[in-house]
Parts: structure tokens; sequence; C-alpha cells
């Protein structure tokens, strides 16, 4: 491991940790922060945070695998997650998952190969009167057929 | 589009509802201001527990009966914690308080810690809702500014703090002790019960744990009294329940009903009912671990009670609607990969009986069912059917009996 976070970055995870009465409770959104900024988790971040918060690196580690928002490797500048269960299969959501994968010639769980898109099934997303919807990074898009799904796509630069 | 009483969701239609302006514009934060002028923590207890205030995440337990298991005696400190993790697959009820009314929110856990006498309450929204999360912790500065949160509240000896915390993608961090595991930064392993998180909770203190719209309801039970409420909905269920409609229907949407309106009226009336050329097959009534209801059987009252009789739960009220045309073998296998995917881990029957469920879904699904398949997912089932430390064992063979025992000759077909 080389180097710390930038200061900015140490002053947002001593905010955070300032909110609990112990340091690892504010293990999550640190997580969330050190992820918003560096794009990942790597081990070195996650040996940087567990310094921060003063915690074995396992712990961190534990957690991060964990989670299936927190992520081990870098993702697409676009990364969307399709939801796969009951309410949005019932509005075709697997038309739209292999119309996506067909669209970006690429599958599930994969990145295009000049980083623009990464493709992920997860599960209930909580939109599901707008079934079928995805997310795109954190923006909601749901009624998702043919016609709607080619204007989000073109709309992503 | 909503329909049906509305209390929680009158003004939800208001684009600008989320600001503090629109809020106090309302009425808002009155039942805050009744409560410090005039009413003791005891009196704001006694009005809950008698409004009958049920909690609408999922079990359905007495919101005031609840409060009342944290000992007053105990003068260290003691934590609320806001179950908004909102994970339970065809649940998004909560989502619009957030959103729509973060204010609401804010006045019930504020009237909530103040009847309890805790002083440091946690948001826990799930990740996915980031900006939802980030409007609510704006919502969280307001009423700070104006002096509804912080060191005094509104001048008196009261005060709070008011954190949001934002899970990542665990459906089981809904369950309450594992989201104490989660908050402390932790995976999120439920904890063995007793003691209780009235008792043991967070940080081993006292701590309340409550769904977003069970606290939502508290301003109103403390404005308008407890009889109110309780005429809304039934005397041992009080008030309305905001419900989810998914699935094909003319309407997709949440609706605000008194507690004990019909299920088929929900359906049929307010979500409008079947799309043209759909009919309906079967009703999962609350969140996808709810038994599912076949179509005939859907003349039920939507209480606790109500919808327990018919061997099925209230649950969370997100109401999933499934037509002829989709075969129960698909709602299984999305059932069971997402049960597999969502346990935890730590008890044996759960880890190791979900996977392999799915497994056997899986291989029916492909057309390769084998005759005893179906009687192996109810020795399954059965196997960890009250064999966990958490709910989540019995949230995955419940709906999973229910499918296989209700649509068992569907099922079979194709098997050899």
């Amino acid at each position: 491991m080389s180097g710390e976070f930038p200061a900015g970055l140490i002053e947002g995870v001593r905010g955070l940790a300032a909110r609990y009465p112990a340091p690892q409770a504010a293990l999550l959104p640190v997580l969330h922060l050190v992820q918003n900024e560096r794009g990942h988790l790597s081990t070195d971040d996650e040996r940087r945070v567990a310094a921060l918060l003063g915690l074995p690196p396992m712990k961190v580690h534990e957690v991060v695998t964990f989670y299936s928002m927190f992520r081990r490797a870098p993702v697409g500048r676009y990364h969307l997650q399709v939801c796969t269960n009951v309410s949005c299969s019932l509005a075709g959501a697997e038309a739209l998952a292999a119309r996506l994968e067909a669209r970006l010639g690429i599958r599930m769980g994969e990145t295009t190969p000049d980083g623009k898109f990464t493709l992920t099934g997860v599960e209930c997303l909580g939109a599901c009167e707008t079934a079928p919807c995805l997310m795109v990074n954190f923006d909601y898009h749901g009624g998702l057929d043919e016609d709607k799904l080619e204007a989000l796509l073109g709309g992503l630069a | 589009m909503m329909t049906g009483a509305m209390v929680l969701t009158r003004d939800f239609d208001r684009e600008d509802l989320f600001r503090i302006e629109t809020y106090l514009e309302r009425g808002g934060y009155a039942a805050l201001r009744k409560a410090l002028a005039g009413l003791s923590p005891a009196q704001v207890l006694a009005e809950v527990k008698s409004a009958s205030l049920r909690g609408r995440g999922g079990a359905g337990f007495p919101a005031g009966l609840k409060w009342s298991f944290v000992p007053q005696a105990d003068d260290g400190p003691k934590y609320l914690c806001v179950n908004a993790d909102e994970g339970e697959p065809g649940t998004f009820k909560d989502r619009y308080i957030l959103a729509h009314d973060p204010h609401l929110l804010i006045e019930g856990i504020a009237l909530t810690c103040y009847a309890v006498g805790i002083r440091t309450a946690y948001v826990y929204i799930r990740g996915e809702y980031e900006h939802i999360a980030r409007r609510f912790e704006a919502a969280v500065e307001e009423a700070r500014a104006r002096g509804f949160l912080g060191e005094s509240v509104l001048g008196s000896k009261f005060g709070l703090d008011v954190f949001v915390h934002r899970g990542a993608g665990a459906y089981i961090c809904g369950e309450e002790t594992a989201l104490l595991e989660s908050l402390e930064g932790k995976r999120g392993h439920p904890r063995l019960k007793p003691p209780f998180p009235a008792v043991v909770g967070l940080f081993g203190r006292p701590t309340v744990i409550n769904n977003v719209e069970t606290l939502a309801n508290v301003p109103s039970i403390i404005l308008n009294g407890a009889a109110w409420f309780v005429e809304h909905g039934k005397p041992k269920d009080g008030g309305t329940r905001i419900f989810g409609v998914s699935g094909p229907v003319n309407r997709p949407g949440i609706f605000e009903l008194p507690v004990g309106a019909s299920l088929r009226e929900l359906i049929f009336t307010h979500a409008a009912g079947m799309r043209t050329g759909k009919t309906l097959k079967a009703v999962i009534p609350g969140g996808l671990s709810a038994p599912v209801l076949k179509a005939d059987e859907i003349d039920i009252l939507l209480s606790t009670d109500g919808v327990a009789a018919a061997g099925s739960m209230i649950g969370s009220g997100g109401v999933i609607v499934i037509d002829e045309a989709t075969p129960m073998i698909s709602v299984l296998a999305k059932m069971t990969k997402f049960y597999s995917h969502e346990s935890c881990g730590q008890c044996t029957p759960c880890r190791v009986g979900t996977a392999w469920m799915h497994k056997i879904v899986r291989r029916i699904a492909a057309g390769e069912g084998r005759l005893g398949d179906l009687d192996e997912l109810i020795r399954l089932s059965e196997n960890i059917k009250g064999r966990t430390l958490c709910p989540l064992g019995d949230a995955a063979a419940l709906p999973i009996l229910g499918i296989v025992r209700k649509f068992r000759a569907e099922l079979e077909r194709g098997m050899r």
C-alpha cells in the first residue's frame, strides 16, 4: 500500500465517524464515500479505511464482501443494474435484460471494452410500480419498453 | 395516482411537499408542539398504545407495546433505529414517504424519541435510495435549523439528533437485529433473541426499531387522538395502510386504505383491475415472503388478522398480482433465487436449504423436473421452517410451500 487518502477524503471519513459512539459503526457510510470517490474498493483502500477507523483490515474486508453494493473491481461510466425479481419479471424484465445484452454486446456482470457500460442483474430495487425498472448509477428508470430503453441509452453520452 | 382514504398520502401529489415550508403550511410539527407543550412522555406512549398502531414493516407488532419494553429506569443512552431498508420484493411504499414527505417521518421520529426518552435516532435507508437519502438528510438539516431537532427541541429540555445511515444491498438488513449489526459496521448477521433490542440493542443499549410508515402515523395519532386513529381501521389494528400494487393491473402504484379494506377492492377498484387480455391467477398479498393466494381467495380483509386468517400475511403491504399466462414455476424460480442469494449464511438450514431448493426449481424450470421433486421441496421447506435464528428461514419456506401446495398440478405437468 502506497500513499494515503487525499486530505478531503480523510476529513469526510472522520466526519462520518463522529456520528457514532463507536468508529466501526461508520464503516458502511465510509465505504460508500470511498467507493464514490475511487470507483471501487481495492484491497489497499480497505486497509486505508481500516487504519482510519482503527479496525483490523479483515473487519473491513468481510463487510466489503458481504454487501452487494460494494464493488471490488472497477465498473463502467454507466452502471446499469436491472431488476430481475418477480414484479419486474411479470412486466418483461427478462426481455429487457436480453435486449440490453444484445444492444451492448456484453453479458450480465460484464463491462463494455470501451469502459462505458457495466451490466448487472440485481434483486428488487423497490420501484415495482414502474416495472420493468433499472438503475443507471443511482438514477431510477422505469416502464422500459423497447422505445424507452433506446431513448435512455441514446441519452447516455 | 392514488385513491382511497388519505391520511398519510393526502398531499402526495404536491411537488414541493418535501420542503419544510410546505409541511408547516399544512400544519406540520403541530403534534410535536402539542406534545412538548402539554403531554408527558408517558402520555404520548399511552396514546400510541391505545391507538393500536401495528408495525407496517412486516411483523405487525403493536408499536406502543414495543416502546413500553424499553426499561424506563435506565437513564443511559437509548436509540431509535428507523427501518427504511425496504428490501421486501414488491414493496415500495416507504420510498414514497421518504421522498415526498420526509418531515412527516422526522416529526414521527421526534415524538417517538420524546415518548421513550431517546436522544439519538439513526435512519437506516436502503443503499439504492441514494437520492432519497440525500433529500432526507437535507430535510433533517431544515428541521434542525428550525429547532425541531437539536440540543433543545422547541426550547424544551428534550434534545434529539437524527442521522441518516445507508445500507449497501443486503435484504437481510431489513431484519431488525441484522439491521443493528449492519449499523454497527458489521455483516448483517441476525442476533439470537432474547435479549430483545428493547433491552439490548444498538451498541448494547436499549433500542426501538420501527418501520418508516409506522412512525409516519405517530403525528396524526398525537394530534387527533387514539380514538380517531382506531376509527380509521380496526379496534386491534388502527389507522390506514399504504399498499403497493404491482403486476399486470391497469393502475399499478400505492393506495392508502383503511385497515380492513378488501383485497379484491384494492386490486379491482383502486388498481383498476387486470389489464386487457390478462386474467387473475394469484396474488402475493404482503411482499414476496407472504404465501400466495389463488384468484378465488381474495375476498379477504386487509388487516394483520384478516390476511393471517387466509393463511398468509399482510407483511409489508406489497401486493404482487400474477396473471394466468405466468407459469408459477417462473415465480418459484425467482423466489428460490432471491432467498438463496439473500440468506446471510449463518444458519445451515437456510444457507444450504435455499440453495438446494433453487437447484431443484431450476431443474424443473428447464423441463427436467422429476416426480418427487415437489415432495423434496416440501421436505426442505419444512426443515428450514422454525429452525433458523431469524425470520428469513420462514420467509423463504412459507411462500415456497404455498406455491407448491396450491399449484401442484400445474407444476407437475410435464414431469416424469
